[in-house]
């Protein structure tokens, strides 16, 4: 299937689902959405870098909070419509995600991995530090009620984010369909053969971080806006890092399908539990699954559906 | 700068870095030796200090006390994690980003169980000790610091010893060096290897104890502790009990430094900051191998 055919579908998908939530006639199904939405953004753009190249990112809620302290920082200078926050955000973490491959990415694996938690607990400590975007007291964004066109404020939220979610999806399956998408397999597959064949590993893998950060940014920059009230513990929380490596994880790793699936299944399951059970136990229920699902499915539900396939043919 | 204020800082910062190296000991020995990535210690150590504060607040135990007692059940819990992990990633060959997925999953379920059971208070412990203090002129020895600090010491000597003087500690640093060596050398290394983590996770009772008696406790602070653990093993070199020490008192006494001259709130970033320049600039560490 062609890109710009994928990226069609996306958009009818994209619109029968917006289209379906209004009937619902109820606005939680557009605050609940948002957040489904956003971990798709989320858990996609993780896995551009995890999945494809296999360098596990802890620190997927620094590049968030970024995309949202973006825009509380430019809510308080020079208040901008949110789609160009977006972009801006995108910029600011693709650089902080560049500079942070700049630094690491000279390591393999664990270390890798134990940095990108570093630079999380760096950024946070500077934020705290930041009085003008709010310290540790954190800030308040007064959100305007209406907006044209659309009406509704959180709906119009609800739309962004869809597109971003499609944005984000059909950039992974443009990556996984190009030559781009190879080089990042044969890094996972296996790096020093990689290199010795010629691979540009170190561009490849700074690609890699620079886009995955860019679109976590992107998905942070309206969360002021749906909140209200910002503060970087919540900016940074941990269910942030660990929704972004347990979807794609659940889902399956190795395509665009897989952390869509996750992040569905489970997006939609916490919301469930969050209403139903408490916020604390939703996140139980994920750190639960990642655990179960890394030890009996390594391959995820996309890799279930393919070994359960294999046995019929 | 005055002197005294100098002098108490540094001092201060030792004492800590002897807490530090309590709560390392265990990242070095597992991450290490080892070659496993367990980013879920500092969960174990608050889970420690959980214990450490029931014992306490119900039976009116001392801590260190608790800690001694309940080494044996961390031995056996890290005894059946390690099994948990060897077969379902070790023996399979699995690649190493789901095993550290496996680590961030225990961490997290440790954290949002605390947080279940006991709520987000912060949770002390009371001790005769913990209030007092020894003042050598115009130094300041308050015991609360004191005390772990020199059992911690002791710990680690203790460890060294049996790394370097006994049969398993020294088929524990042959494991790291050449599995197959060991092998032909009559050695089971799954079983070497799971003594070496379930001792990692046991010293997790006893940093949990001390970290009660230093400071209170509620379920996220682990967090905090994964940076520097990370750091302080890298720093001081991975697997070398040494250079461990070495690595707890420089952070110790930067983090003392920094909390006295530039404000509290900044100390995190110190760990984590000066971990990346370990990374980027000296990944081997101070004394590496």
């Amino acid at each position: 299937m062609r890109s710009w055919l994928f990226f069609l579908i996306a958009c009818v998908v994209g619109a029968a689902v917006y289209g379906g939530v209004i009937l619902l006639h109820n606005e939680y199904y557009f605050f609940a959405g948002y957040t489904v939405l956003q971990f798709i953004v989320l858990a996609t753009a993780w896995n551009i870098l995890g999945g494809y190249t296999g360098y596990v990112n802890f620190g997927s809620a620094a590049f968030f909070a970024v995309g949202a302290y973006t825009s509380v920082f430019f809510h308080k200078t020079y208040p901008l419509p949110i789609p160009v926050l977006i972009v801006i955000a995108g910029v600011v973490a693709g650089i902080i995600g560049l500079g942070m491959g700049y630094l690491t990415l000279r390591l393999r694996g664990a270390f890798f991995a134990i940095a990108t938690l570093a630079m999380a607990v760096v950024l946070q400590t500077l934020i705290v530090n930041w009085d003008y975007v709010g310290g540790s007291r954190g800030a308040y964004i007064i959100r305007p009620r209406e907006i044209a066109v659309i009406g509704n404020y959180v709906q119009y939220l609800f739309l962004l984010m869809l597109g971003l979610s499609i944005i984000a999806l059909t950039v992974a399956r443009i990556i996984e369909r190009s030559r781009l998408g190879f080089g990042f397999a044969s890094i996972r597959d296996d790096e020093l053969a990689a290199e010795a064949a010629g691979v540009p590993t170190l561009k490849l893998k700074l690609i890699a971080t620079t886009l995955s950060g860019a679109l976590m940014g992107m998905a942070g920059a309206p969360f002021p806006y749906y909140i209200g009230y910002l503060e970087p513990a919540s900016a940074f929380g941990l269910q942030y890092a660990v929704n972004s490596i347990a979807m794609p994880m659940i889902g399956g790793t190795t395509s665009w399908a897989g952390p869509l699936i996750g992040a569905v299944l489970l997006g939609t399951l916490q919301q469930w539990a969050t209403v139903t059970i408490s916020s604390a136990a939703n996140l139980l229920l994920v750190g639960v699954l990642l655990v179960l699902f890394v030890i009996i499915a390594p391959k995820g539900i996309l890799g279930l559906v393919e070994s359960r396939r294999n046995k019929k043919g | 700068m005055s002197v005294d204020l100098f002098i108490n800082a540094l001092i201060a910062g030792l004492l800590l870095g002897g807490f530090y190296a309590a709560v390392t000991v265990g990242i070095s020995i597992s991450f290490g030796i080892l070659d496993i990535v367990n980013i879920a210690h500092p969960g174990f150590i608050i889970l420690g200090s959980y214990i450490a504060y029931i014992a306490n607040d119900r039976l009116g135990i001392d801590p260190i006390a608790t800690g001694i007692i309940v080494l044996p059940a961390f031995y056996a819990l890290g005894a059946v994690i390690y099994q948990v992990y060897y077969e379902s990633f070790e023996r399979r060959g699995q690649d190493p980003l789901r095993g550290l997925a496996f680590f961030f999953g225990l961490l997290f379920i440790t954290e949002v169980l605390l947080i279940l059971v006991f709520g987000v208070d912060y949770r002390y412990v009371k001790a005769p000790y913990i209030d007092q203090s020894i003042n050598l002129g115009f130094v300041n020895l308050p015991l609360r610091m004191l005390i772990p600090c020199l059992i911690s010491l002791l710990m680690l000597a203790l460890l060294q010893l049996f790394l370097t003087k006994t049969f398993i500690g020294r088929a524990i640093m042959a494991v790291a060096q050449d599995q197959l060596a060991l092998q032909l050398m009559a050695a089971d290394p799954v079983r070497i290897k799971r003594i070496a983590f379930a001792i990692s996770i046991a010293t997790c009772a006893m940093a949990g104890a001390f970290l009660i008696i230093i400071q209170p406790v509620e379920p996220s602070v682990g967090r905090e502790y994964i940076g520097r653990v990370f750091a302080i093993c890298v720093l001081g070199g991975l697997g070398s009990l040494p250079g461990t020490l070495i690595g707890a008192m420089l952070l110790g006494i930067v983090e003392s430094f920094t909390a006295t001259f530039y404000g509290p709130s900044w100390a995190p970033a110190v760990a984590f900051g000066l971990l990346l320049l370990t990374l980027a600039f000296r990944p081997s560490g101070i004394l590496g191998r």
